[in-house]
């Protein structure tokens, strides 16, 4: 079966699983829905009752305080009953399957699941197991893809720079265990952006990462140049699983953005990070904090974003 | 069918209000047909209050049943609603399911003093208990006809008329 599991029959979208594979007309449509809702947050009331009466149900099976917050936000704002469950004090822990707690909560009649997983592909399957009714909207599964993070990045690109065609990225850091690269990579080339660059030590660039249309740097000052938008990945410690590094202290010396190194970039270059920081290893608090950073509109952001993804895929 | 020239009514319906409109008078048209019309009216009885625009995908009731709209664009309503003496404008009034979302996204902003309706064209079948206070014309038209407005490059507006059985070219 070739087709897209995120699109229904119609072309349109189903479930929100990962930005690989989107066509470039919902990509540009949840950035201009979003665009819309970006506006209700300045209102006296910052409800639109489009979900009214939809029950949308946030399971996260690995923590998170950023994404699932704004996931609740944006729910909220939508009208939509909103339930948040603790995994970790659930049934998981007492041996319930993943497909189980799909199918309680379905029968909870759940109108939407907002899920993240640290295995690879679990939205995947939760979106090809649920009633044809239900949407999945993938939170982070594992290494593989955290879409809503993508879109959230390439909207904030768009606000700064206005369009994707003339435009360098270039994506810091460890490349090998983030999802939000994947779904970054995925989602610039189908907007057009000509050329992405991923700098980082080989020991953190999966293998063949090429062949996603990326340049590769090992430099970061050679890697800088040109540069319009730099986002910058947090080192995942917990997924660390050998000595990648020596250590934090000299991954911090040879790829930690400082302001040095920034200028090496184009003077407006924006610094983007999905959060959370960890300040002094990929990122100096100076740069953080700095001028050129977008990090917190990135968040406000977010909330727009996936109300805009919400009351697409509802309504789909 | 012979159709009323746009134009005309619209030249109406800027009589009809201009004894009303003060500087007090805030105006808002319905994206897209309406925002034309309150475009114009809002130029040539010289408002002082800036315009506002609303699209009301985000409140139709029919979202559960045709999904949102392709084409969101944001509201924008650059003047404090509360207390404000609105006059909402669109191109057609027909069952009223569009005012009543435009009405219900108005309140969002705050609670406005009071709301009148403008409209170009009544075309009867209302499904909802409401009624223009202003239009230029109104039409009894069969149920299978949509009545659409259009604008031109020059801004200049026309009715058209098409069958809903049959999707557009």
């Amino acid at each position: 079966m070739n087709r897209n599991p995120q699109l229904n029959k119609h072309g349109e979208l189903q479930h929100l699983l990962t930005t690989e594979g989107l066509p470039v007309s919902i990509l540009l449509h949840i950035l201009d829905t979003a665009e819309s809702f970006a506006g209700v947050t300045e209102r006296e009331v910052k409800k639109i009752p489009l979900l009214r009466g939809k029950s949308v149900f946030n399971l996260f099976f690995e923590s998170s305080t950023r994404t699932r917050t704004t996931f609740e936000i944006a729910a909220k704002r939508l009208s939509a009953d909103v339930i948040n469950l603790n995994i970790a004090v659930s049934a998981q822990s007492k041996g319930e399957t993943l497909l189980d707690t799909v199918n309680n909560l379905s029968a909870m009649h759940a109108d939407m699941f907002v899920v993240r997983h640290s295995q690879s592909g679990a939205a995947h399957m939760m979106a090809s197991h649920v009633r044809p009714d239900i949407h999945v909207i993938n939170a982070g599964d594992g290494r593989h893809a955290h879409p809503t993070q993508a879109l959230l990045d390439m909207f904030t690109i768009r606000r700064y720079k206005k369009d994707f065609h003339n435009l360098r990225v270039a994506i810091v850091g460890d490349i090998l265990h983030s999802r939000v690269a994947r779904s970054q990579i995925h989602a610039l080339t189908t907007l057009g952006v000509p050329e992405v660059r991923v700098i980082a030590p080989k020991t953190l660039l999966p293998s063949r990462v090429e062949r996603l249309g990326v340049h590769i740097y090992h430099d970061i000052t050679q890697g800088m140049k040109d540069i319009d938008v730099i986002i910058m990945l947090r080192l995942q410690n917990e997924r660390m699983l050998g000595a990648s590094l020596p250590s934090t202290e000299e991954y911090f010396k040879y790829y930690g953005l400082t302001q040095e190194k920034l200028t090496l970039a184009k003077q407006d270059a924006i610094v983007m990070h999905p959060g959370p920081m960890n300040r002094g290893v990929e990122i100096d608090s100076a740069v953080a904090d700095g001028k050129q950073s977008v990090i917190l509109p990135q968040v406000t952001f977010g909330i727009a974003v996936r109300m805009a993804v919400m009351s697409i895929l509802a309504g789909n | 069918m012979q159709l009323p020239d746009a134009e005309k009514l619209l030249a109406d319906l800027t009589e009809q209000l201009r004894p009303v409109v003060d500087e007090r008078i805030a105006m808002i048209g319905i994206h897209t047909g309406g925002a034309w019309v309150a475009k114009r009216l809002h130029q040539a009885l010289g408002c002082s209050i800036p315009l506002g625009v609303l699209d009301i995908s985000f409140y139709r009731d029919d979202y559960s049943k045709i999904g949102l709209h392709p084409q969101v664009r944001p509201s924008d309503l650059p003047f404090e609603i509360e207390g404000s003496h609105i006059i909402l404008v669109d191109d057609v009034l027909y069952t009223g399911r569009t005012i009543r979302a435009a009405v219900n996204e108005i309140f969002d902003y705050g609670r406005p003093a009071s709301i009148h309706l403008a409209t170009l064209i009544d075309r009867g079948g209302r499904e909802l208990p409401i009624a223009a206070q202003y239009t230029g014309v109104v039409l009894s038209l069969p149920a299978d006809k949509m009545l659409e407005l259009k604008q031109d490059t020059d801004g200049k507006l026309s009715l058209s008329l098409r069958d809903i059985r049959f999707p557009e070219k």
